[in-house]
Parts: structure tokens; sequence; C-alpha cells
């Protein structure tokens, strides 16, 4: 196990079958190394799974799992410079925490334990805990003796099993801006499993978007989410309003899309797909509420519609538009105190810009998608 | 009304310590009998308090031998039984094999068994055999029917333990052995001990296998049963106050300990 | 028979076990075979070759040896011989048994759901008893039945007992003893089932306008019966093949089956009969556990 040799974790082809269930589909993926990776998807999707082949916990039915080049498929976990939190922290509960954090240093015989341990636990902010016992912590303090556990062995790469699954609220932001700083400092390798996308997205520098055992999109948070490439991203990672149209032909830099009975113009660098059945896709945030189509501004488009519903959540309000066809749009207006409520049963135009929106590949005979996604699809 | 609404809620509880107290009522008896002074060597009654018995509790000739055979023999069985049965347990929860329902019947069967079928049977065996009945073979007999116990023993604990622990310390460099060395076997081993001294107790106590298989040999119940005949020395009940005794304070050790390390 | 499967069985609340790794997959075999061979030599062969002797010919003798003839008239003789024995082992054990169930599940439900604080102490206590050598315990009650004792006097003056009546060496006394022996084998696996009842099953039941008495009957009872069931197999099997509380409490005219086996093995030394007569034994308890667990009618047995 060489620590000099850095590198990125590759998976090639990774497939894992339980009899005739297919857990990890095909998966190929390069993790670049010193990143904060998230892979994200709802649960069942494989994303844990695929973990634990990179862990060696699991071995992979095909396909291979490499570190820096070198082939880790088949070694044993122990053989692995490859360290997990596990999502139950699975703490030894007969050694108390001093012990436990030690535990990976004393298999390695390493020396000069002591020192090495103190800085862990200050660097998790658990000093003097040492003696105690982890039935005696809290959910939040088993999570950082976890983590310590697993990052004084200076893994190449660290993975995290939603690790903060357990905890609530207020101390869940709390340690996603903890492991952050944390994995800045260290510079090493961390590779994040989550079904929090909200988590995905402010801690990690890349995501990846998991779906029945396969990858949907790969990409920086601000990439994928402005510019989803399928339908179960675009409802997965926040919500989006999808309209089933068709290509109708191009302009210039635009891609033409009829729906509805409508016209609308995407341009082309917003486009996943160029004729044939589509989604146009605008998020809530995006679309805003004018009273008429004389207010809407020059270049955006829009659709008229009744306001349906209003819900106030403080920081916003989040409307549902009636459209003439009968779907209901999202609308979220910030309530920046600019702009007045609008009331429920009011005609409106809810407009966007160009580019804010974005077209997606349909399946023949699916209809407009406008709820955020809940289960997997397979 | 209060005090039918606090009877109707309590009347249960009620019965229930009157049934204890049944339980209790032998232990009780025993425990006075190991006072007393018979008048005749057949006589059950109590007849003139004494502490004579626990003085000289080896008064009657033979009985210490006894005591003291019954202790080696449950010593040896208990180790046996205990490892064997250890084995098998692991074997059932952490592994596949084909055969399962066979090995489960295998195990199961002896607890369902009468004691005189299981006796007699085996002392066909060792007469068919030709083996000379003695020590050893209540050893065996003993080992035979402790087995199963310790494996539902281990079992309840082993099955209750969360496997990711082991995969945890496999993740944190430790080889499969050392995986059980540090952490299986330390969390285990409440169970073991535990199964330990059922099958001790269960040896110690034993009697219409041990009767069948021991040839010669005399253990403390079969001295028990034979001086039911001739006449119950008093500190017959000394031994068994002594027992109760023992076996009390660890029960009673043991789970303060665990209320300490909690 | 699920009893069968969970007291030997099932692999435990966790997931199947992992598949074997290459050349690991002899290690389950190995951890098997020790313990496995010593039940198969010591137990299982035994109960075959009991099985053979019971038809081997009875004029045979242990000095002469035994001639194979597949002799199934020694299971006839034996019978004919014994049955009273048999049937009185079956009535000993079975009011035994319901004077366990009577007595014991009281005692569960109470610890179960009534003790709160109390409730290991009380598991202790009923465990505690066993501490004592079983053939001392039962001693004690030759003590406690004693004609010179204090139940048998209360007993006389109360007027159950005639003047000259005695409890000791009468079927009473044996009945009494195997109930007292048994006992705890009856309120533990009744405990185990009690105790994982949710007592908002009931309330529940009380807020649908159920009596006590008929929550109890409706919800309590059907929901324990896999604990009735396992006690009631662990207390009836044992005590159909006791002897010793016959021996010990009463006389020869109280004896069961379990007396006859012995002397047949041990003092007349006729094995072809005692053979048969164990495995008569056996084919009764297991006939009638069959009955009780089919009309039981718990499958998934706790």
């Amino acid at each position: 196990m060489s620590m000099a040799d850095k590198g990125d974790l590759q998976l090639v082809n990774l497939t894992k079958r339980f009899g005739i269930f297919t857990a990890v589909d095909d998966l190929s993926l390069t993790i670049p190394q010193g990143g904060f990776f998230a892979l994200l998807g709802a649960s069942g999707c494989g994303k844990t799974t695929t973990l634990r082949m990179v862990a060696g916990l699991e071995e992979p039915t095909s396909g291979r799992v490499l570190l820096g080049g070198r082939e880790i498929s088949r070694l044993r976990p122990y053989k692995r410079p490859v360290n997990t939190v596990f999502q139950s922290y699975a703490l030894f509960p007969h050694l108390d925490v001093f012990e436990n954090v030690a535990f990976g240093l004393r298999r390695r015989g390493v020396g000069d334990i002591r020192p090495q341990v103190e800085r862990m636990l200050a660097l998790v902010q658990l000093e003097g805990y040492g003696k105690r016992r982890p039935a005696q912590l809290s959910g939040g303090q088993q999570q950082r003796v976890a983590l310590a556990r697993a990052l004084i062995n200076h893994p190449q790469v660290l993975l995290l099993d939603e690790p903060l699954g357990a905890l609530d609220l207020k101390l869940r932001r709390q340690m996603q801006i903890e492991l952050k700083r944390i994995q800045t400092e260290v510079g090493l390798t961390f590779v994040h499993v989550t079904h929090d996308q909200e988590e995905a997205m402010t801690m990690a520098d890349t995501v990846a978007v998991m779906n029945a055992g396969r990858i949907e999109q790969l990409g920086a948070p601000a990439e994928i989410y402005e510019f989803p490439s399928t339908p179960f991203v675009a409802n997965f990672l926040g919500q989006s309003n999808l309209l089933a149209g068709e290509v109708a032909g191009r302009s210039g830099e635009d891609v033409l899309v009829t729906a509805y009975g409508s016209r609308f113009s995407v341009p082309a660098g917003r486009c996943r797909a160029v004729d044939g059945d589509v989604y146009l896709g605008v998020r809530p945030e995006k679309l805003h509420l004018a009273p008429g189509t004389d207010s809407v501004p020059a270049g955006h488009q829009w659709v008229t519609g009744v306001v349906s519903d209003s819900s106030y959540v403080g920081v916003s309000t989040q409307y549902l538009v009636r459209t003439p066809w009968g779907t209901e749009v999202s609308a979220f207006a910030s309530n920046a105190g600019v702009l007045a409520q609008v009331p429920v049963g009011a005609q409106v135009v809810a407009y966007w810009r160009p580019d804010h929106a974005f077209l997606l590949g349909r399946e023949a005979g699916a209809g407009d998608a406008t709820q955020p996604l809940l289960e997997p699809v397979p | 009304m209060k005090l039918g609404r606090w009877l109707s809620d309590h009347w249960v509880l009620g019965v229930g310590v009157l049934v204890l107290a049944y339980l209790f009522l032998p232990i009780a008896v025993v425990v006075g009998l190991s006072f007393n002074e018979p008048s005749s060597r057949l006589s059950y009654d109590f007849n003139k308090f004494t502490l004579d018995n626990w003085t000289s509790p080896c008064g009657p000739g033979d009985m210490c031998d006894a005591v003291v055979r019954s202790v080696q023999i449950g010593f040896i069985a208990t180790v046996l039984a205990t490892v064997l049965g250890t084995l098998m347990a692991f074997a059932l929860v952490r592994h596949r094999f084909r055969g399962r329902g066979a090995t489960n019947l295998l195990i199961f069967l002896p607890m369902a068994t009468p004691e005189v079928v299981m006796g007699s049977s085996l002392l066909a065996l060792f007469v068919a055999g030709g083996v000379s009945l003695g020590f050893w073979t209540v050893v065996i007999a003993h080992v035979m029917f402790c087995v199963s116990f310790v494996v539902v023993t281990v079992k309840a604990r082993l099955s209750g333990l969360d496997s990711r622990l082991e995969e945890a310390a496999m993740d944190l460099y430790a080889s499969e052995f050392q995986t059980f060395r540090k952490v299986t076997l330390p969390l285990v081993l409440p169970g073991i001990v535990a199964a330990a001294l059922l099958a001790f107790s269960l040896s110690f106590d034993d009697f219409i296998i041990t009767n069948f298989n021991s040839g010669t040999t005399v253990t403390f119940p079969m001295y028990v049963w034979g001086a039911a005949q001739r006449g119950i020395p008093p500190q017959v009940n000394v031994v068994g106050t002594a027992m109760f005794l023992i076996a009390l304070l660890l029960v009673l050790g043991t789970s303060v300990r665990r209320r300490k390390t909690a | 028979m699920s009893v069968v499967g969970h007291l030997g069985g099932a692999a435990g609340p966790h997931e199947t076990p992992p598949p074997p790794r290459k050349g690991r997959r002899l290690l389950p075999y190995l951890l098997l075979l020790p313990g496995g061979l010593w039940l198969t030599i010591f137990f299982a062969v035994p109960a075959v070759q009991l099985a053979a002797t019971s038809l081997y010919d009875p004029s045979g003798s242990l000095q002469e040896g035994y001639a194979m003839t597949w002799e199934f008239g020694n299971y006839a003789d034996a019978l004919s011989a014994y049955w009273p024995h048999f049937v009185r082992s079956l009535i000993y054990a079975g009011i035994a048994t319901l004077l366990c169930l009577l007595l014991g599940y009281p005692l569960a439900y109470a610890i179960a759901q009534k003790a709160n604080r109390f409730k290991n102490l009380m598991l202790v206590c009923v465990i505690a008893p066993f501490f004592t050598s079983f053939l001392v315990r039962t001693l004690a009650w030759k003590t406690i039945l004693s004609d010179n004792g204090w139940v048998v006097g209360v007993l006389r003056d109360v007027g159950i007992l005639g003047a000259d009546g005695r409890l000791l060496a009468t079927s009473a006394a044996v009945v009494l003893g195997l109930t007292y022996n048994f006992l705890p084998f009856m309120v533990l696996p009744l405990y185990a089932s009690l105790d994982r009842l949710d007592g908002r099953l009931l309330e529940a039941a009380n807020d649908l306008y159920a009596s006590p008495l008929r929550a109890f009957a409706k919800v309590t009872l059907p929901l324990s019966m896999p604990g009735v069931v396992a006690g009631t197999l662990l207390t009836f099997i044992p005590a159909a093949g006791d002897y010793i509380n016959a021996e010990l409490l009463g006389t020869p005219n109280q004896y069961m089956i379990g007396n006859v086996i012995d002397s047949a093995f041990l003092v007349r030394l006729d094995y072809p009969q005692a053979a048969a007569l164990s495995f008569l034994l056996m084919a009764a308890i297991l006939a009638m556990v069959f009955v009780y667990v089919k009309r039981a009618g718990t499958d998934e047995v706790l």
C-alpha cells in the first residue's frame, strides 16, 4: 500500500448482480484525486453497492476498480488504501474512543500512536473524549469518531456512506461544513454517497446522479443543476417544469419546438435533443409572473394561465399556475419585497429567458412532468 | 371503586408473586433442612436446629467424593461441549452450506428427546461396543446433550452481532483472523460464557442419563438417589444450599458488572 | 415443525450470510465436523442402534448375545404388558402440563407486562430454583408433603383429606412434583412470547369496547400462542419420560413408563423390551405433539 502512488479512482464497466437483480449496471466513472465527489441517488439506485465495491466489501460481478492505475478489484478490504465511514458508524462497542480511532494504526503496526490519535481527535473537535465508550456518545459525536477512525489512516480515498443521515437538521448542516473544511485541509479524495441532493450540491466539487444502477449525469453541481441531461436528473435535482413537445425545425442558432399549439425556441447550446419528441424544461425559480403579455420583457418566452395555488414559505412564494391545457406549472417568486403577492384565481403570464430553458429527450407518449421525483425510475 | 380498580390492575401481579413463592418453597425447605438434625435416618421432618451439618459438611463418607466427581465431569464436559457448540454456532450463523435442515434437526432432537431414551440408547451403544462404563462414558454422554444448548445460546448472541462491525474492522486493515480475534470474539464472549455456565449446571445436575452410563462411578445426583433409599444425610441439603448461593452470587455479580460497564 | 426451526434453526434476524469466498467454502463444514460427528456417533447412531435392538430376539441375553430376528412382536408384547404405565405417564404429564400452564401463564404475564422495575429480579427468581440440585429439590417435597407436615395437617383439618389421608405416595404428589419441576420450562417461553406483546394492542381493544376478559381472549391469548405451544412442548416431553418424581414421591402404583424402561435396562437387563418401550414412548410423544401442533394451528412458532 504505497501512499506515494496517489492517483485517480477509476471504475471500469463495474457491474454487480444479486441473483436476477442488477444493482449496478455497467458503471464507468473516473473520480479525480483530491476532490470531494458525491454519488447522488434515491434509495435502491445502487450507490451504496458501488461504494462497497470500491471498499472491497462486495465483489463485482464484472468490471474493474483501479486506483492510480493499479487494479484493486479483487483485493481484500484490508489490503486496499481505502477507508469507509459507515452509515451506522459501526463503532466497536467494546473499545473506547481512543482504541476505536487507533484501530487501523494498530493493525498496520504503526508506531507512536498516541500523538496521532490526539491530533485526529482535535481535528474532529473531540479532545478529551478518548476514554469514553461509543454508547456514551451522542449521534453527532459518534459520527465524528467514525470519521476520525477512518481519516487517521490517510487513505487514498475516503468513502462516506450517507454519514449524516441519522443526524438532525441543524447538526447535519454543521457537519456538512465540517466535512468540507476537513477535506480541503487534508486534501484526500472524498467519495460521499447520499440521497440528499442539497447535501451533494453544497459539499461536492463533482456530483454523479445515479438511477437504477447507472449514472445519468456527471458534473459540477451548478452544471448539472442548470443544464440537466435527462428528465430524471431535472426532477431529482430540485424541481423542473417539463412540457411535452416536438421539434419543429431550426431557426439560426435556435431549435424550434411546438407544444400545445404554441411555438417556442431554445438556443442550440441548451439542447440535449434536437429532433423528435422533447421536453421543454424551465426551473420554477426561472419562471416569472406578469399580469399580461404586454408586461413581458422583450425576448422572453411565455405561457398563459390561472394561479391555482399559492404557498407562502417565508423566503419565497410558490405558485401553481394552471395552463390552458390543464398542466400545473410551478413558479417560485423570491420574497425580495419587490413584487406583490399574486392572488389565487388571477390570470397571469408565466415567462422565462430563452437561455434559462433546456430541451431534453422525451419518451414517446410521455406527458408533462412537473413533480419532484421521490422514487427511482426503472 | 378505588379498591376494585387497584385489585383489577394488580391481581395478575399478585398471582404471579404467589406462584414465585410456590417456586421458592422447596428452596426454603432445603435451606432449612441444611440446619436440621433429623430424628432418624429416614425421617424428612424438621427436628432440631444445628450447625453441625455446615461445620462438618463431608461427614457422610462418599458424599464429598461424589461432589468432586461431579465437578470434574462437569468441568471437562463443559469445556468440550462449549468448544464444539461454539464452532457449530459460528457455522450456522456466519456461513452458507448445504444440509442446514439436517444439521438443525440433529442439534434440536437431543433437546426434545426424553432423557430415558437418550441415556438408554447410549448405554446400549457402549455395551454393544464393549466399552467399559465409568467416568469417561459419563463425560461423553454429558457432552452429547450439552452441545445443543451451547449452540442455541451462542447462536442467539452471535446473530445479534452486527456484521457491519466486522466489515469495519476489515476496512481498517484487520485480516479475517485479526477481525475474529479483536472484534468478533470479544463481542460473542458473553454468550459463550453463558453457554458454558448452562452446560456446567446441566452436567452437574444430570441424573437420568448419568445413571444409565456411569457403571460404578458415583456423581452427586446419583449419591442423592442412592441415599434416598438408605437414608439422606442432612449434609446433602448443605450442598444444595451452597450450590444455590454460588449460582445466585454469579448471576447477581454478572448483572451488576453489566450495569457498571454499560 | 417451526418450533424446531426456531430453537434449532434460522440464521437469525440478520440477512442471509454472504456467499463464500473462493477457498473458504470448506470452512463451515470443518466447523460443523467435530460437533456434528459427536452428535452423530453418540446420539444418532445409538438411536438407530436402539431401533435395531427393539427388534432383537428377546430370548437372547447380554452374555450370550442377541440375534436379530426382526421381532416386531416385541412391541406388541411390551405394549400389552405395560400399557397402564404408558397411559399413566401421558395422563400425569398432561395434567402437570395443564397445571403448569394455569400457574405459569399469570406469572409470565405478570413479569412481561406488569413487573416494570422488577422484571429482571422476577426472572432471576424463576430461574433460581434451578440452581439447586433437581433431586435435592424433589426430596424437599418429601418434607413439605410429609404426613407430619403443615400442608397435610391443614388439609386434614379442612376435610379435603381423610383423617388418615396422605399426600406422599399418591398420584397427587407425583403430579405436584412434575408440575413443580417443569414450571420454569413453561414460564420462560411464555414470557418470551408475552414480552413481545405490544401493550398498545390491548389499549386499542379497550378503545373498541372490549371488556378485559374479551380483550384477553381475542387479543392476548391468540398472540401468545407460539409461547404457549413452545412451553407446552418443553414441559410435556420431558415430563412424560420422567421417573424421578414417581420414584421419590410415589409408590410402584404410580410408576411411569420411565421407571419401567429404567428397570428393564438396569435391573432386568431385558434390552429388546427396553428398546421397544423407549420407541413406543417416543412414538406416543411425537404423535401427541404432532396432533397438538396441528390443532394449535401455529405454523410459524416464535
